[in-house]
């Protein structure tokens, strides 16, 4: 993808931003930036205070912007559900008391597994006005996902729906000593099962009034599960202080203003959607819109111009879907509000930038940043020139870098252009994170001197302009979710039938890569199709749709170092065709 | 009086419900509801109904334009779509 290829997109003239942007000149912005203004202005309760939800909540109802529209969800039969930013306020000061009430105290973790609906936002802002650590899961997620982050994140209270409570939560329930109170958000006539508590109950029986308590930066206020190669999921933490970036990152790198209609279709149960989708709107005081239906090209475009969205932040996957749906479905409806298109999770080919210059008249901004930044640290803007292809420019209180580890683990940075190498990050921003959970080491094995290490390898034109290349390991992408290998092998391997197992990624047209596992059997087990099948199943049940592999093959023996460990290397360059690297530590010799 | 549709209709209720499990081998064929979109009984997302798509035309060799993929969530109204495209079935 040669920027030849593909002119730039400039931001004069014809696809000049509507209206005037937030950031206007990027040079100047980065020459004066400073995170320290912004970071004095959201104080919460004390001058060294700071409260996420505070931010996003009581400052607007104080500043008199109560009956403002905070949040519209729209579900399957499109009827309406709109929250005010005072009954938001409201709603998660009940929330906060309820938590309170049943014994939780600041610190304690507070889990949610939800669709996207009113309960979450309430859920997250509530306990966070309280200062519990706040910690969502993705509903998608099989019962075996679901049991390993509750484990690990020592969850003290889950609040989830009566139907993913008995698909996910109920049989693992008895596993999980620590987990003190579920809390069910029922739906129309469902009951509230045994030894559990209904939220809905709660929250109509508990105080509207609540002092949110003020933390300081640095206290924790997020938990997020992120995918290794190896090992368990790693539990990434982010501290209150990480408000300032959501906040001046929304204003300046997805442009939100103050009258803004704005969608992120991210879902919540991933870092994105709980930091762009309920957090950073909410700080910017703008309207939300949550669709809580799935991904549909017909209702996605009704939603876009039925609800006047003027900003809309999404994925390449549903890009590329809607692309597969046609241009024509796309014109057959108007979009006079849409002035700014953004998409994050996985690199958006180029076509699909210029695809939303065709469709909406708008291109789509790609940017990038990862569970672990908290915020978008690279970005194509409002007022800049889109190479299509690139993730755009380092925000303005970052510093990106392209570089190379040493032999003694430092990093050297690569000045000459156009070279592959790691993409860095100066460390010390807002939202960076404090640290893996129980994992000291992983933490520190990120960073080197004053950089940290993003694990994805990247390269930097002439211009500055940084051009994404890959992930340095075998973490697979699909669909925007980072997928870990060792937990499909781990699911699959707890089959009777299998030996081995290694799991890899291929490319994939619509979702960038799917799961694909190689097995190998234990003696007594042929491979046959219906074998196929039961190990797909097997691995769907637990792991959940999401996570789980589309593909399983058999092989004879899976390449494997003379250690032992599986090579998914050489698994990824047999099925792609590619050269096989250097296979001198393989197994029997190469 | 004699149900005649009644064979035709099931043995097409059973050839979708295969491609179905093709998919998404979680799923009992038996407990599949008619009237309930897929996604409200199991565990099934979009890249699955995706994957349906592609499945459904290869078996019966017609094109899906995918905005017609939301007459595919469930197993009655995929049935009633491939009647509509197809009468003779």
């Amino acid at each position: 993808m040669d920027a030849a290829e593909f002119p730039v997109i400039r931001k004069l003239g014809r696809h000049a931003p509507a209206i005037s942007p937030n950031m206007g000149s990027y040079t100047q912005e980065r020459d004066r930036f400073a995170w320290e203004p912004a970071r004095t202005a959201l104080r919460t309760g004390s001058r060294s205070g700071v409260n996420i939800a505070g931010v996003a909540l009581d400052r607007h109802v104080a500043a008199g912007l109560g009956d403002h529209l905070a949040v519209r969800y729209i579900d399957r039969d499109w009827v309406r559900t709109d929250f005010t930013y005072d009954s938001l306020l409201r709603a998660a000061n009940r929330c906060a008391n309820a938590l309170r009430g049943i014994g939780l105290t600041t610190g304690e973790r507070v889990f949610s597994l939800l669709g996207r609906g009113p309960a979450l936002h309430i859920a997250a802002l509530g306990a966070l006005k309280a200062g519990m650590i706040f910690c969502p899961l993705f509903s998608a997620f099989g019962p075996e996902p679901v049991r390993t982050r509750l484990e690990l994140g020592e969850a003290a209270v889950l609040i989830t729906s009566d139907v993913l409570y008995v698909r996910k939560v109920a049989l693992i329930r008895a596993e999980l000593p620590k987990l003190r109170h579920i809390l069910i958000v029922r739906g129309p006539g469902a009951s509230v099962p045994a030894d559990t508590h209904d939220f809905g109950a709660m929250l109509a029986g508990a105080s509207e009034e609540f002092a949110t308590v003020a933390m300081q930066d640095d206290d924790i206020a997020l938990l997020h599960f992120t995918s290794g190669t190896t090992g368990k999921p790693k539990g990434v933490l982010h501290a209150h202080g990480a408000v300032v970036a959501h906040y001046l990152t929304a204003r300046l790198a997805l442009d939100l203003q103050a009258e803004d209609r704005y969608w992120c279709t991210a879902d919540p149960g991933w870092v994105t959607g709980m930091a762009y989708g309920v957090i950073a709107p909410l700080t910017c005081g703008v309207s939300s819109l949550v669709d809580q239906e799935e991904f549909d090209p017909e209702r996605w475009y009704r939603v876009l111009a039925e609800e006047n969205i003027t900003v809309w932040y999404t994925a390449p996957t549903a890009i590329r879907m809607l692309m597969k749906a046609g241009a024509e479905l796309a014109r057959a409806r108007s979009y006079p509000g849409l002035r700014f298109l953004g998409s994050v999770g996985e690199p958006l080919n180029p076509e699909a930038v210029i695809w939303g210059l065709e469709v909406f008249g708008q291109p789509f901004h790609d940017n990038w940043w990862q569970t672990e930044t908290g915020a978008i640290m690279v970005a194509n803007f409002a007022s800049v020139d889109i190479k299509p292809g690139s993730m755009g420019l380092p925000f303005p209180g970052i510093d990106a870098a392209i570089v190379r580890r040493t032999a003694d683990g430092a990093a050297e940075v690569i000045l000459e252009p156009s070279t592959v190498g790691e993409l860095a990050l100066k460390r010390g921003w807002p939202s960076m994170f404090r640290g893996y959970l129980n994992n000291e080491a992983k933490y520190r094995e990120c960073f080197a001197g004053e950089w940290y290490f993003s694990g994805d390898l990247a390269k930097r034109d002439a211009e500055g302009y940084f051009w994404f290349v890959g992930r340095g390991d075998d973490v697979i992408k699909s669909a925007g979710h980072l997928i870990s290998p060792f937990e499909v092998e781990s699911t699959l391997l707890s089959h009777p039938a299998v030996a081995q197992a290694g799991a890899i990624g291929v490319p994939d047209p619509v979702s960038g890569a799917s799961v694909k596992a190689f097995v190998e059997l234990r003696p007594g087990f042929e491979p046959s199709r219906q074998l196929r099948q039961e190990l797909l199943a097997h691995a769907r049940r637990r792991l959940g749709a999401a996570v789980a592999p589309r593909e399983v093959a058999f092989l004879e023996t899976l390449p494997r170092t003379r250690s032992g460990k599986i090579m998914r290397r050489v698994l990824r360059a047999r099925e792609l065709g590619l050269p096989e690297g250097d296979l001198s530590t393989l197994e029997g010799g190469a | 009086m004699n149900d005649f549709s009644a064979a035709p209709n099931a043995a097409l209720d059973a050839r979708v419900l295969d491609l179905l499990v093709g998919v998404a081998p979680d799923i009992d064929p038996a407990a599949v509801r008619a009237d309930l979109d897929f996604r409200d009984q199991f565990d099934f997302d979009s890249m699955d109904l995706f994957n349906f798509a592609v499945a459904i035309h290869a078996a019966f060799g017609i094109e899906i334009p995918e905005r017609d993929y939301r007459q595919l969530t469930g197993l009655a109204k995929c049935v009633a779509y491939l009647r509509s495209r197809l009468p003779q079935l």
